[in-house]
């Protein structure tokens, strides 16, 4: 393995990057990384994207014409984890990486080896993951919560490499994890104490942590599930004294904590943006941070809200349904705030700001929808029907999604050097917006009603929204090629960036030069700005 | 905090290859694996996935020996500042974390198990009818007579407490008095003191191995307990031999610990390979104790 050890130069690290291909494969640096990450995250958008239209093109009327049913499963079982674990949070691991070394001035991510290690596992494991389609019995067909039994005594042979996928993905994780946590613990610059920390960097040390806590209990009901298939235990099979509710019970002690792990960078990004383009100091700073904390504490003790049908006691309904109403506090705390960001600010509507305000009113109507559902009667209703599809498509796609490309557009004159072309970024928000509320909204309705999701089929009286919801589907999945445009365009050239990028911007990354160059606060600097946003 | 006047360089390496071989590596592994399982599981005859394993785990072996050798290489260059020794001193302690996680996940199970669901299947509570399926059951912990006796059938005894188990705390136990010893032995220069208490620290702990080893052996061949022998049989092998893989890895740590002792690393100042895998013994004997109360003491 003598090729395996690398030479040291100690001078090594002021030069700029490697040529060719293989800078990627070796690379240490949080930005290339970081990069990576991005494009990793973008290709597996489009990979979701295209079973998302799938899916869509299949309900676009009744009956079935496109898809068999046994297709239609393994759709939107891929869908479903190829978004969540691929597209999601693979892209905020991607600013994490990028931004949190220059947010905090420090050099770089404090454990580069093993920030390359995090990234490069992924592109093995979803290889993995996608090659179940061509396996026999074919992918994965019991959605993306994989509830047992379905995902152990029927499940396909591909079952065992969904779950070693999974393995790779939450190793993955974890590692990325440890080194955002270590990074903002140990390397930020001197001065730059907590509470100067931009809350891009907070949401981060705190999703960081839900990561570690959670991603393990993740692995253990993937170790399960595993078990109870080829080696004959019984923790879901009630014949064996086990119960296939402990499933439920294990996963969305990791589920819930989860879908704040793909939110929380979100409110990250956006409170960095507000401020920016409403020209005013992030209202409530503090209140923001603690309301933050609130909500990952919150997270690991309302988990059964997922499971009000299943037949647990009364008082677990009870208890559940008021935890989780107590979330709607922390995190109306930060809608106030935000809109009190803006408040009598002097605003301007650049693609970044146009994101995260759609953010903050998209992803409040995702939270209202929540709270019907933490709701337990209510729930006895809305609970698995296109209701649930419309709520949590509402926080993911305008929230975790949108808050990502708000991200790409703010940042990427810092990366690229390049402003885009803020004429067809704004082109491209007014499609995905129109193009998710109309995706969107219309679930609500036929969940109302009763359409039950996952299902290929479904009765007459939902066709009509189920077109609408469609058309909005394919509006909104072929805007994303125009992005993609857009930021090949921007890589390539365009207009210079200034340092500061943007008028109302604060904070130690727009400090540096546009592109930032390749190696960053080697020293540290000397001037740690205050909290902005 | 090192101030801006005494600034120490943060240590970045400029490129490396190790990461690509360890993600290839674990990847071989676990496609390896993957084949291993379902090739038994659908009664083929094929050594594919045997050899993709086997791959995997040499690649990452190498890849960790090299991965290792450079770290400790660095080290000795003087490479590394203090605050770069302190995102390893974070590092380790997160990762530990999420170690105490993936075990919460079993304990979890077990107590989940253990408190609703052996009464719900005997239609205990509110749970009357599913009393119906199968109506000779009679709930009883530790389950020996699993609610589907032709599928799991149930161990004619469990393991006593107070036997083999017990000797395996008082190993597991001791181990954490002289690997501390050992570590006394770094922090006074004494290498002689350092090498002989982690060497004992290595016995007992391939003992605690041996001994649990014949322990299993005893409950597949004698008690009839097996991983397939209903809910008991289940946590109590997927909690013991989780933790048995840890006491395994920690051995090893130590193995390698003690052959860097031989060579002469570590100094009172600089020994945090040392005290990494020493957090990682203790970590995995706090994990038994809590496996020694609650599933052998009071499981039976």
């Amino acid at each position: 393995m003598s090729a395996v050890i690398e030479e040291h130069h100690p001078d090594d690290h002021h030069h700029g990057p490697d040529k060719g291909i293989m800078r990627w494969v070796f690379t240490t640096n949080h930005k290339d990384i970081g990069t990576l990450y991005l494009w990793f995250s973008f290709a597996m958008f489009l990979f979701g994207g295209v079973m998302a239209l799938c899916i869509r093109a299949e309900l676009f009327q009744p009956g079935l014409q496109i898809v068999s049913p046994e297709l239609f499963n393994q759709l939107t079982t891929m869908h479903g984890l190829v978004m969540v674990f691929g597209a999601v949070m693979p892209a905020f691991v991607g600013l994490a990486n990028w931004l949190v070394p220059m947010m905090i001035g420090a050099p770089d991510m404090a454990l580069p080896r093993m920030n390359n290690y995090s990234f490069w596992i992924l592109p093995f494991a979803f290889s993995m993951l996608a090659s179940t389609f061509l396996m026999e019995g074919g992918a994965p067909n019991f959605g993306w919560t994989f509830y047992a039994p379905l995902s152990t005594d029927f499940a396909p042979p591909s079952v065992t490499f969904f779950i070693f996928a999974v393995h790779m993905m939450g190793i993955s994780s974890i590692m990325g994890s440890i080194n955002v946590i270590v990074t903002i613990l140990n390397l930020r610059a001197p001065g730059m104490t907590l509470m100067r920390m931009p809350l891009f960097v907070w949401t981060w040390l705190i999703t960081a942590y839900l990561l570690i806590a959670v991603m393990p209990v993740l692995a253990g009901v993937v170790t399960m599930m595993l078990m109870d298939i080829h080696f004959g235990t019984a923790f879901f099979n009630a014949g064996g004294g086990g119960d296939p509710v402990l499933f439920q019970h294990v996963f969305w002690f990791f589920g819930h904590p989860e879908v704040y792990i793909m939110i929380l960078p979100a409110f990250g990004v956006v409170s960095a943006i507000i401020p920016t383009f409403a020209r005013k100091k992030l209202f409530g700073y503090d209140s923001m941070v603690y309301a933050s904390a609130s909500i990952a504490f919150l997270s690991f003790i309302v988990w059964a809200h997922h499971m009000f049908t299943v037949g647990i006691p009364l008082a677990g309904e009870l208890y559940f349904m008021y935890a989780t109403m107590l979330i709607a506090v922390p995190t109306g705390v930060k809608v106030f705030n935000w809109v009190a960001t803006m408040w009598q600010g002097s605003m301007t509507f650049e693609t970044p700001m146009l994101f995260a305000i759609a953010f903050v009113i998209l992803f409040t109507i995702g939270g209202f929808s929540g709270l019907m559902l933490a709701i337990t009667p209510v729930d006895f209703q809305y609970h698995d029907t296109y209701f649930v599809v419309a709520h949590f498509h509402y926080v993911l796609v305008p929230g975790s999604v949108f808050a990502i490309m708000a991200a790409v557009y703010y940042w990427i004159p810092k990366w690229t050097g390049n402003m885009y072309n803020e004429p067809l970024g704004k082109t491209h928000f007014w499609l995905s917006f129109i193009g998710v509320n109309i995706t969107f909204f219309p679930q609500h309705f036929v969940g109302l009603a009763g359409m039950p999701r996952r299902i290929p089929d479904y009765a007459l009286q939902f066709a009509d929204w189920n077109m609408v919801s469609s058309c909005g589907a394919f509006l909104f999945g072929f805007s994303q090629l125009l992005f993609l445009f857009i930021v090949i365009q921007t890589v390539r050239g365009g207009k210079p960036a200034t340092e500061k990028v943007w008028e109302g911007a604060h904070g130690l990354e727009w400090t540096i030069p546009s592109p930032a160059p390749y190696h960053t606060f080697s020293t540290p600097p000397k001037e740690i700005p205050e909290a902005h946003g | 905090m090192s101030t801006q006047d005494a600034y120490e360089e943060y240590y970045v390496p400029h490129n490396s290859k190790l990461p690509i071989f360890a993600s290839l590596g674990i990847f071989l592994t676990v496609f390896g694996m993957g084949n291993m399982f379902n090739e038994t599981k659908a009664g083929v005859d094929s050594v594919f996935g045997e050899i993709v394993f086997l791959l995997g785990g040499l690649t990452m072996a190498a890849t960790l020996w090299a991965w290792f050798s450079v770290v400790i290489r660095e080290n000795h260059q003087k490479l590394y500042s203090d605050q770069m020794n302190r995102s390893y001193v974070w590092g380790m302690s997160w990762f530990i974390f999420s170690e105490v996680m993936f075990f919460a996940a079993f304990f979890g199970a077990l107590f989940y198990v253990r408190f609703f669901v052996v009464d719900w299947i005997g239609g205990v509570g509110d749970r009357g009818p599913s009393d119906m399926i199968w109506p000779e059951y009679v709930p009883h912990w530790p389950m020996v007579n699993p609610p589907n006796p032709e599928l799991f059938p149930g161990p004619a005894e469990i393991i006593n407490p107070w036997g083999l188990p017990l000797l395996n705390t008082i190993l597991l136990v001791s181990s954490s008095f002289t690997v501390t010893l050992a570590h006394h032995g770094i922090k006074e220069g004494n290498r002689k003191k350092l090498v002989n208490w982690l060497a004992l620290t290595v016995i007992l702990g391939l003992t605690f191995l041996v001994v649990q080893g014949y322990e299993y052996y005893h409950a597949y061949q004698d008690l009839g307990l097996t991983l397939a022998s209903g809910i008991f049989g289940t946590t109590f092998f997927m909690l013991t031999g989780f933790h048995g893989a840890h006491v395994t890895l920690g051995t090893i740590m130590l193995i390698v610990m003690l052959g860097r002792a031989l060579k002469g690393h570590f100094e009172a100042d600089d020994c945090f390979g040392f005290e990494a895998a020493s957090w990682y013994w203790h970590f995995v004997d706090v994990v038994w104790l809590g496996l020694f109360i609650f599933v052998y003491v009071l499981g039976s």
